[in-house]
């Protein structure tokens, strides 16, 4: 029974540093976002090189955590809910690497007229993935208080959408060349796809806690 | 021969445990919260303590419903009953083992001439229509109460988890007693009146009388099925029966252990008479109907609709069939018993009625003479 309660103590601080690498995540993304539209190369790259290490690391804790869940037969009734959260959750983070090695690879020109829309969309964007990391927190310890973070997730998940939308249309109003707008749409899409895993966990999230509600 | 007459006791004790043993750790291991051995283990142990420490209680009402006084009738009242269980299970029909003694000891009481004690009888059933009742109000006051709890806590949900496998594994143990204790009359209880034990001392330490020593035997019985043939049963209720939470699930268990405790404890009745309560009648109720009324009290508070009446109708009736055939094969099993196989299923009895000191000789041979071959 002792080591059933140690084992319970260490995936309660792995879920914890899980959630932890996500939400830095979010925040690393937004400042190599920033970084790259200001030409900052030296500080973008240590941001590129943070995000990596953040996701190996997320990636490595669902391991463990999934893995734990198994071998001792951890909370049987949600422990699929949970690693079908961390599994989705992990996309999101994912998909931060991810268009950030996209700005790293394409290195897309951003024309300066367009540069505040960028990082209003990308600071939307994450503050949807933050907003989940708070109701993610709130399902494990205190599942009456999840829907009051996840609407959040949905309001900044549609701004998200929003402000993308008219970034895209400034883009095709522009006098730029087709190739060039059609590259600005696809980096608009990348961030905007950030708030979009978040809403899919989002989703999965409302479920999972009515099931958890006794 | 004392134990060819007891086997059939210990037949109904075993399967009594391989049956209601999943009331108590079903959804605990269908849900893989507690291991099965484990499950079975302390089972086993605190049905044997219950029956041992706290079987007297039911076993007198029984007593006093008839008393069994030949060693071969009180091994048909049991053979009986656990036919009667045996069958109406196959038929898949509502059934428990308290209702199926019942009938069957009235069913000596007919056979033999015995009278009836009818104010017992009315105990007896009142009991088995409040049981499920009670049950139901003690699932729902604890269900509220654990949901208070619950969403004024923050308790992660591996905390939750923790202490709900902890509360699975004690509350089994009390619901295990409370079996034990509640249920040990309708395996034992007939054959109190003619059990050939002497006392025994257990290492200068404590004295078993030869009733606790029956009910160590029935215990031990109801462990052994609970060991042997619960586990499919256990992984049916938790798996695919009712599919209740964890923390559901140790509500029921309690709400029934309490109402198998209520029904059975000397001490809680002594308790509440002494404090000018009504007690509880002491008296063997049927523990999957128990489960039943809780979920039902849970189902009430959640306020999930739909009930299934015919489960309802199913117990309502249960009532009325189970003691109904178990009194008819016991009348006709004594007779051939009798007269068949010329065993004594009875003998000579006094009563005392009112201030008039009744003799009835009602002797084998006066039941030979009823019922001549």
């Amino acid at each position: 029974m002792a080591i059933l309660f140690k084992t319970n103590k260490q995936l309660e601080s792995h879920i914890e540093e899980f959630l932890n690498s996500v939400s830095e995540g979010a925040i690393v993304f937004e400042q190599g976002v920033k970084c790259y539209i200001e030409n900052d190369s030296e500080n973008f790259s240590a941001h590129l090189k943070n995000i990596n290490e953040l996701e190996n690391k997320a990636d490595d804790l669902r391991r463990t955590i999934e893995s734990m869940l198994y071998t001792h037969t951890l909370i049987p009734e949600h422990r699929g809910d949970v690693l079908g959260l961390l599994e989705n959750t992990d996309n999101v983070i994912d998909t931060m690497k991810e268009t950030l090695y996209q700005f790293d690879i394409e290195t897309p020109d951003i024309p300066n007229a367009l540069e505040k829309d960028f990082l209003n969309l990308t600071s939307v964007s994450i503050k949807s993935a933050e907003m989940l990391v708070h109701a993610i927190r709130a399902f494990f310890v205190e599942a009456r208080a999840v829907k009051d973070h996840l609407h959040k997730v949905l309001f900044f998940e549609n701004e998200a959408d929003r402000i993308g939308n008219n970034l895209k249309r400034k883009v095709f109003q522009m006098d730029l060349d087709l190739s060039k707008k059609i590259h600005l749409r696809y980096f608009t899409l990348h961030i905007q796809n950030v708030s979009d895993r978040a809403e899919e966990v989002a989703d999965r999230l409302a479920i999972y806690t009515i099931k958890r509600t006794i | 021969m004392l134990l060819i007459y007891l086997s059939s006791g210990l037949f109904l004790g075993w399967s009594l445990g391989a049956n209601d043993a999943a009331n108590i750790f079903g959804t605990a291991v269908g849900t893989k919260m507690v291991r099965f051995k484990t499950a079975a283990i302390i089972c086993g142990v605190f049905i044997i303590i219950g029956a041992v420490v706290g079987g007297a209680g039911t076993t007198h009402t029984l007593g006093k419903l008839g008393a069994v006084n030949a060693i071969a009738g009180a091994f048909m009242v049991a053979t009986a009953a656990g036919v009667t269980v045996f069958w109406m299970t196959k038929l898949k029909m509502p059934v428990s083992t308290s209702q199926a003694i019942v009938g069957a000891i009235i069913g000596w009481n007919l056979f033999t001439g015995s009278p009836t004690d009818y104010d017992s009888l009315k105990k007896i059933i009142f009991t088995w229509i409040f049981c499920p009742i009670l049950a139901a109000l003690f699932s729902m006051v604890l269900f509220s109460v654990v949901r208070f709890i619950m969403n004024r806590t923050r308790m992660h949900l591996l905390t939750v988890d923790k202490y709900t496998r902890i509360g699975l594994i004690i509350v089994g143990a009390f619901g295990a007693y409370s079996l034990g204790a509640n249920n040990i009359a309708n395996v034992m209880g007939v054959f109190v009146p003619v059990a050939p034990f002497d006392d025994l001392n257990v290492a200068n330490l404590f004295i078993l009388t030869g009733t606790q020593q029956l009910f160590f035997l029935g215990g031990l019985a109801i462990a052994i099925g609970a060991y042997t043939y619960s586990r499919r049963v256990m992984e049916t209720v938790g798996g695919n029966l009712l599919k209740l939470s964890p923390e559901t699930a140790l509500i029921i268990v309690l709400a029934q252990a309490l109402v198998l405790f209520v029904f059975s404890s000397q001490g809680l009745e002594q308790w509440l008479i002494s404090h000018g309560l009504p007690a509880f009648p002491l008296v063997p109720v049927s523990s999957s109907q128990a489960v039943i009324g809780a979920i039902i009290g849970v189902g009430i508070i959640k306020g999930i609709r739909g009930l299934k009446y015919h489960t309802l109708g199913g117990i309502a009736i249960g009532w009325v069939t189970t003691p109904l055939v178990a009194c008819v094969i016991t009348f006709i099993s004594l007779f051939f018993l009798q007269n068949v196989f010329n065993q004594q299923v009875s003998q000579n009895m006094s009563y005392l009625m009112d201030n008039v000191r009744l003799i009835v000789e009602t002797l084998y041979a006066t039941s030979l003479h009823k019922f001549p071959i």
